[in-house]
């Protein structure tokens, strides 16, 4: 559903010990779809990690200051509504703009453009703009076990 | 009932009476020409129609520099951005198309909608939909508290629109919610309750929406349900139902994209509804195009010709007895709705399952059982206890809430592979 079709080329996302920190999920600016966001919490959740869910419509503002606080382990973007190129841009500049957030990992995925599949351009734009990572719907498909690779690289907090 | 004269309301129960069941599509494109072409369209489709304005997602959230902008670079937007656009660019979208015989619904989804009721008052159009606690919980970052505020200046801004051939027409998106996995007798619970609440601020010409579920028969309890309750709490009301053909993951094969619809279009005629409002083959994969559109509006309005009337009983129906309790605990509360609604979702007497607003107790969950249905896991402290069966459970897993996401997709893609239609 929200993820599919990876389409990064580093795999080295991780920061060496990443502790307790959370991984930040957040909607897309103007995307107010919920379903990718409960999805993304469990299937994160169930790999061991704290999940911070900022929800549908997150602001860049809100954003950049949760980030800030949080210091998450990875930043996940979901979008389905059509919008996720342009406010997935907006929103890891932002990010990336903030000195001690140039660095976070930060992914974007779901249906990112209005046409139903993503181009190869699109794609180089949004990495360009400083995401780690992009799973874009209609290029490739096997997104969610990519993603989920990733969140198993993701180095592990103890579960108790 | 009372029976509105003009407009948006009074078009659908004229059509009712005929034995023409109102189809509507959801469409919204940023470029005047192409929502022009749109809406003709629609007017144009073999089937009683009425058109939409669907508006683009920046001007939902109230981003309008954002839209602005789209519209400067010549940007496609998912909708129409009517605050945007000049006032007469609007005019001349709607221009010899929008009439008495073709009533537009601006349709949007926002928690903040005064920018966009002025604007769509501003050229003429007087229908419109979403609700306080429908356009705050499911979406964005608007606490209820404000979103309250805001659909209570909302409807009151279009029920000082009433005049001489004037009678605005505000449509509850309760019976919708997160879209998928609420059980219906919250569905028909919330969806009753904001069309009190829009009573209550001078509308009089309402509908009540229900969206498809995951059973036809609990859908068609619901719908007598709702029914009945509109019956007994809008008295002086000119009220009608409308349908939404499924809202959640939507199958990807053709047939049973087809069959899916026909099924909501059937559900809407068995149960007596006024109006549908479709989905296309196209809604699993991307924003359809106007043929689709039209293609579905078309499909829908054949199956309910030839689907007869026949409504489920009010007798046994355990949507009612939910919805019910549900609708008398919030009534109850205060004598102003809103304060009354704060304080019901504040205590968890109503309670969404599986939405992440800070504003939603969160202690509720849902599951599909083996029929189908959509049944109660944990209720949480909505006052449901002796009246449904609620199975403790634990959490769903990630992959257990994507099957059941799924589960109207694999039945109808299912289907179809099998040939069965």
């Amino acid at each position: 559903m929200t993820i599919s079709s990876p389409q990064r080329d580093n795999v080295d996302l991780l920061p060496g010990d990443a502790g307790d920190q959370p991984v930040l999920v957040a909607g897309g600016t103007s995307d107010s779809h919920t379903w990718n966001l409960v999805y993304l919490q469990l299937l994160i959740e169930e790999h061991g990690r704290r999940v911070v869910n900022l929800g549908p419509c997150v602001p860049e503002d809100l954003l950049v200051e949760e980030a800030v606080a949080e210091q998450p382990a990875l930043v996940v973007v979901s979008s389905v509504n059509g919008h996720g190129f342009h406010d997935g841009i907006r929103m890891v500049t932002r990010l990336r703009a903030r000195q001690e957030l140039a660095d976070v990992p930060a992914v974007i995925g779901g249906k990112l453009g209005i046409t139903g599949s993503s181009s190869a351009e699109q794609v180089a734009e949004l990495k360009a703009a400083g995401y780690d990572a992009v799973f874009a719907d209609g290029v490739d498909s096997g997104g969610i076990d990519e993603f989920s690779r990733l969140l198993f690289e993701l180095p592990q907090r103890l579960r108790v | 009932m009372t029976r509105a004269r003009t407009g948006f309301g009074a078009f659908v129960r004229e059509a009712h009476e005929r034995g023409r069941l109102v189809v509507q599509p959801r469409m919204g494109m940023s470029d005047p020409e192409r929502m022009r072409a749109g809406l003709r369209a629609t007017r144009k489709a073999d089937a009683t129609t009425v058109g939409t304005l669907t508006i683009d997602s920046y001007t939902r959230v109230g981003d309008l520099e954002s839209a602005r902008l789209a519209l400067l670079e010549g940007a496609a937007l998912n909708g129409y951005p009517i605050v945007s656009h000049e006032r007469r660019t609007t005019e001349a979208v709607l221009d010899g198309v929008c009439g008495p015989d073709f009533p537009v619904q601006v349709r949007h989804g926002s928690a903040a909608p005064e920018d966009i009721i002025r604007a769509l008052l501003e050229v003429g159009l007087d229908a419109s939909e979403g609700g306080p606690i429908s356009y705050c919980l499911p979406y964005g970052r608007v606490s209820l508290r404000e979103s309250v505020a805001h659909w209570t200046a909302a409807s009151e801004l279009m029920a000082a629109a009433r005049g001489p051939g004037v009678e605005p027409h505000l449509e509850t998106f309760g019976g919708c919610m997160l879209g998928q996995l609420c059980p219906p007798s919250l569905l028909v619970a919330i969806s009753v309750l904001e069309a009190v609440f829009f009573r209550r601020l001078g509308i009089r010409s309402i509908s009540v929406s229900y969206a498809q579920q995951t059973n036809e028969a609990q859908d068609a309890e619901a719908v007598a349900a709702l029914r009945a309750l509109c019956s007994m709490l809008l008295p002086d009301v000119d009220w009608h139902v409308v349908i939404y053909a499924y809202m959640g993951v939507f199958p990807e094969t053709e047939d049973g994209a087809r069959a899916l619809l026909g099924a909501a279009a059937g559900l809407a005629s068995r149960t007596g509804s006024e109006r549908i409002i479709v989905k296309t083959v196209a809604e699993s994969q991307r924003i359809p195009s106007i043929e689709e559109n039209v293609a579905a509006l078309e499909l829908a309005s054949d199956v309910a010709a030839r689907t007869p009337y026949a409504p489920a009983p009010l007798e046994g129906n355990a949507v009612h007895a939910e919805a019910r309790a549900l609708v008398e605990a919030v009534l109850a509360l205060n004598d102003d709705l809103g304060q009354a609604f704060l304080t019901a979702f504040a205590t968890g007497l109503l309670d969404v399952p599986y939405c992440l607003h800070p504003d939603n107790a969160g202690e509720s969950r849902s599951y599909i059982d083996t029929d189908g249905s959509l049944r109660w896991s944990r209720i949480g402290r909505m006052p449901l206890r002796g009246i449904a069966e609620s199975r403790a459970a634990r959490g769903l897993t990630s992959s257990e809430l994507l099957r059941s996401l799924s589960f109207v997709r694999r039945s109808y893609d299912g289907m179809a592979a099998a040939g069965v239609s």
